[in-house]
Formats: structure tokens, sequence, C-alpha cells
């Protein structure tokens, strides 16, 4: 008891030295007070001028309503309109190269006709890196396309990475299905 | 009753506790260092009207979440004492405690007078007595700079609760999802959105005074870089070259920004001038290079590359010439960030499994695989280095989590719905 009485009073010695130059501590947080203040407002600012972005013309994938009903028979390749990849891959399967083909005969005879070719990856790995990966995707579509005769003005490509799944799971089903590229007709 | 309170807290602690509820935000610590220091926070007494901010749980949530400090819950405090003279130290030594802080906050009327005495509970030795006035809503800012001192006194390291972090959220809107870049305090309170569209945005990033944030939006429908203007709200577009405008990093000087174009053919690291526009081309050949970094001094740049088959990390001079691996350790290695001081590295790790966050020693190049995650991604250093934030991705709930740099300590930020990624620490 006598041990916390002795220090107690130290404490309170100290106290006074702390005291005695706390001015200066005060001033400086009253300057960063300050500092919070500006920023605090900016940012309140900052959130009103926050606003939306122009969503634009929210037209839907792939759903060009002038299209043939050769894009709704099943059992034509055009009716296909999403290519699959496999894993940190954008080589363009075997079984999808048919495909492309046939988007790339369809857009060669129909030179006014425009295509989005949107990349996508699965969620893992990092975002920035996905979106390259979603790139190179397109691409590998956009040089098929090209080399069977479909013109560079024709064709526009980007990536989404993984910022746009189709499937929302976790697992290698939902994967799967979102590491893609889609055949956007505008 | 208590007694009943008391062994349910004590059972909890060993596994899962909550330590503080807001709306929409959930701080939980996940994982809890065994060498942490105890301390005990005192409710300040309070005169006047002083809201619903309680300075006292601020601060236990900041110190107990920085892992090197284990805050005793209120509940097991014997006295609550708010003056000096009224502190009996054996009561926080049979409680195991080694510092405990007490204080008073006045209210006076839209301002505070805040006072706080800090302890060494073994010798009674007053370590820190200090006195503060905060304004309206700064209660909270005043509890975080409290925070600082304390962590300051008793680590010699700089605090990092006053900081802010910017993240992206979104939620699902009719068909379609919302997109939100948001501005908050390091402990997940006063989110703001400072941005908001039905397309994504993408990989926000801090300009060295932390007056600005360069973000990639998508609301027209390609990705464009954007700088804008925390205090005004302004924003620019400043790169919106045809393919990936992505990856935006802030020079250490302010004035130029690493990003990741495809305009050339395959995504290659270039230097943008902010002044003049001007594009100065780092990287090139048909890998994918991307996800730049500024060394803290402003000499090198580390980015990502799969030019070795799978992704890894790869150090050149930011004025342009050869880069060399840094990373070798694990297939996947990507999105580097430098500390404060350039001594440490986080980044994204694979090595099959799982998507984890690892820190590599710049000058032993040891790695050190902080957390068992199996999507996490996009981590950032707080400005002290003591602690790395990171998006995780857990069971389809995703969640902002903070680990500390020995791996010892982790803390999650989980939000009410949607979801919530991309977090960068401001400088």
């Amino acid at each position: 008891m006598r041990f916390n009485k002795t220090y107690l009073a130290l404490a309170m010695t100290a106290i006074l030295v702390t005291t005695g130059c706390s001015s200066t501590e005060e001033e400086g947080l009253a300057d960063s007070t300050q500092g919070t203040d500006a920023s605090t407002s900016g940012l309140a600012d900052g959130s009103m001028s926050g606003s939306q972005f122009g969503s634009g013309n929210g037209s839907s994938f792939g759903s060009g309503s002038n299209l043939g009903p050769e894009f709704s028979d099943p059992n034509n390749p055009l009716s296909k309109q999403v290519i699959y990849f496999e894993i940190d891959s954008s080589q363009v399967k075997q079984e999808y190269v048919p495909v492309v083909a046939a988007h790339a005969r369809y857009l060669a005879s129909h030179p006014n006709q425009h295509v989005i070719l949107s990349g996508h990856a699965d969620e893992r790995g990092s975002s920035e890196y996905n979106i390259a990966l979603g790139e190179q995707r397109s691409k590998s579509v956009e040089r098929m396309m090209r080399s069977q005769g479909v013109t560079a003005s024709q064709l526009e490509v980007v990536s989404y990475g993984e910022e746009k799944p189709v499937v929302s799971g976790h697992d290698e089903s939902a994967w799967q299905q979102n590491r893609r590229v889609e055949v956007g007709y505008q | 009753m208590m007694l009943i309170t008391r062994i349910l807290v004590g059972g909890i602690l060993a596994g899962m506790f909550t330590v503080a509820q807001a709306a929409g935000l959930t701080i939980e610590i996940t994982k809890g260092s065994q060498t942490a220091v105890p301390i005990a926070i005192v409710p300040f007494a309070q005169q006047g009207s002083i809201g619903n901010v309680k300075l006292s749980d601020v601060i236990s949530s900041d110190l107990g979440g920085s892992g090197f400090f284990k805050a005793l819950p209120e509940d097991d405090m014997l006295t609550k004492p708010s003056e000096p003279e009224r502190v009996n130290f054996k009561d926080w030594q049979v409680l195991g405690q080694d510092y405990m802080a007490i204080g008073q906050v006045v209210g006076n009327g839209g301002s505070y007078n805040i006072q706080f005495h800090l302890f060494n509970v073994h010798n009674g030795q007053l370590l820190m007595g200090y006195r503060l006035t905060a304004g309206a809503n700064e209660l909270r800012r005043a509890a975080h700079h409290i925070s600082d001192l304390i962590y300051e006194k008793l680590t010699g390291r700089k605090g990092a609760f006053n900081t802010r972090i910017a993240y992206v959220t979104s939620v699902r809107r009719g068909n379609g999802k919302q997109f939100m870049l948001q501005v908050a305090d390091a402990d997940g309170y006063n989110p703001r959105t400072i941005a908001e569209s039905p397309e994504p945005i993408m990989a926000p990033a801090w300009s060295p005074d932390g007056s600005k944030i360069a973000y990639v939006s998508f609301h027209t429908k390609r990705s464009e870089i954007w700088v804008q203007t925390l205090a005004t709200g302004q924003r620019e577009s400043v790169s919106s070259y045809p393919g990936i405008n992505g990856a935006p990093a802030f020079s250490p000087d302010g004035s130029r920004l690493a990003v990741t174009l495809s305009k050339d053919g395959s995504p290659d690291v270039y230097v943008l001038n902010l002044g003049s526009r001007s594009l100065t081309r780092l990287t090139s050949g048909l890998s994918i290079d991307t996800e730049p970094t500024w060394s803290p001094d402003g000499s090198s740049i580390l980015f990502t590359s799969d030019q070795g088959g799978k992704p890894q990390l790869y150090l050149m001079p930011a004025s342009g010439g050869k880069a060399s691996r840094v990373t070798f350790q694990g297939d996947y290695n990507a999105r580097g960030r430098f500390s404060a001081d350039g001594r440490s590295l986080a980044m994204v790790t694979s090595s099959g499994g799982g998507y984890k966050i690892a820190v590599m020693d710049m000058a032993s190049r040891t790695v050190n695989v902080l957390t068992e995650g199996n999507l996490d991604e996009s981590p950032s250093f707080a400005p002290n280095g003591s602690m790395v934030l990171f998006a995780a991705n857990r069971g389809g709930r995703s969640a902002l989590s903070v680990v500390s740099t020995d791996g010892a300590m982790q803390q999650k930020l989980a939000f009410e719905s949607g979801e919530v990624r991309e977090p960068a620490w401001a400088p």
C-alpha cells in the first residue's frame, strides 16, 4: 500500500510535468483535429458529388433482336455464343473451334454486323491479373475470327476479368462456367 | 448472473468473439496472439452529452485488434476509476494486467474535452498524461488518436488507428449489380461512397498524400482510369486507351501513375505522367505484365508477369530496363505491395491449394504465408507496416480482413450484405 502511495506521488509529479508541456500536445492535436475536419468535410463533399456514373444504355448481352432464326436453332453452332476456357488458359479448346468459325463466317458475310467479345475469368487469383487473362481469351477469339476474314472494325474486345461472373458459386463447376468469352451481337 | 456472464465471455474468448458492432459491419478477432500484452482501458467517466461513442470500447478494439495487446473486457474489471488518485494498482495486478488507462470526457455543447492517463500496473508509474479536444462527430477519431498514442508509447512504433481505407462493395440490384467505391475509417466505421456504377469499379489506389484516389471504372462499358480528389469529389479520366486501362499505382512523388495498358498488344506496364499525360512503356513481349507498384524510394517498379509460364513477381528500374524475378516459391505469386519502409513485400500466393496472403522479407527474400484462406486477395500494408489488409472470401461470404505481419493475429471486418473487395490502406 505504501508502495502504491509512493508511486502515486511520483505519478502526480509526472502528471504536472506532462500537463506542463501539454499545451504543445494540445496544439498538435488541435491541428490534427482541424486536418481531420477538413478531410471529413472533404469526404462529405466527395460523397455528395460521388454521384452515380451514367448507366447509359443497359443493352443486354447477345440478344440482338434482328438476328436470324439460325441463332436460336440449337443444332446450329451460331446458337452457342459463349466459349469456355481451361484454368489459366486463353487457348480456344478444340470443341469450340467450330463455334468460333461459324460466328466468323457469319460476320464475314455480314460486314456491317458488330460484336463485342467480352472476356471473363473465374474469381481465383488477383483481379487485375484476371482482367489480363480475360483479355487474352477474348483476343484469342478475335485472332481466330480475323484469320477467317472478319474485319477489325467489326470486333471490339473488352475484358471484365472476374468482375462479372455468370454463376456466383465458389467451386469448380461455377468457375468453369465463368472462364469464358461472350460473343455479343450489337 | 455476473459469474455466468464472465464464464461465457471467457469461453468465447478462447475461440472467436465479437468486439464491436455497427450498422452493417461486424469486427471479429478470428485469431488471437498468445504473446499479446494485457492492457485494461477503463470506461472513461462522462459528463454532459456524449452520444453513443464509448471511447474505451473503441480504444480496446483498436489495441486488441493490433495483435500487440489483449484488452481486458469491461465485465472483468473489479473497479472502474477515472482519476489517477483512485487507481489501486493491486486491483489490476491480480487481473494479470501490465498496463491500464483511465480517462474522462466532458461534453461541451458540440465539442469534447478528453483527458486520459496511462499507467504501468507493475510499478504504478504514470507513462502518459494527455488532454485533447475533439469537435462534433470526432469522438471516434479522438479515440483512435488515443489508441495511436498508447500504441506508440508502448511499442515504440507509430500507430495506424487514425487512418482510412478504400474498398469496392457490390450489391445485387435488379438483374445486375451496383458497385460502390467507398472510403472508411481503418476499422470500417464511417463509410462514405465516393463513386458508384452499375458496371464494375476496380483497383482503388491512394495518392501518397491521401488526397486522391485513382481507380478503374467500366461505366462506359470499357475500362477507364479515373483520378478523383476526395475533398472536392472532382474526378477526371486519365487513361481511356483501347483495351485494358487498369491497375493504377501512384508514384511516391504523386506525379505519375504506373498503369497496365493493352493498346499495343498484350497487357504491359506503362508510366503515365499525370501532368503531360505522356506515356513511357516499361514492358513488352507476349506475356501478361500487370499490377505494377512502386518501391517506396521510387527507383523500381514491381509487377506481376507470366513470362516464365506462371504469374510471378518481377522488379525493374522505374526508368526502364531489365526485369529480375523476385518470387520463386509457389505456382502463383501476384499483386505485390511494398511496406512504407520498403523492407517487406505483401503478395497473393498459391501453391496449388487456395490463394493466400504472404509477406516476403526483402533483405533475406524469405516468404512467410500469413493466412489460411482459400480466396484471399488484394493485400496492402498499414502505413506503419504492422498489419496487412486484404479481401477474404470464405464460404461464399466476402469480408475485409487484417492480419498482423507476423501472422499471429487476424481480425475480420464483415459486411452485412453484398460483396466487399479490393481494399487499399491509405498512406
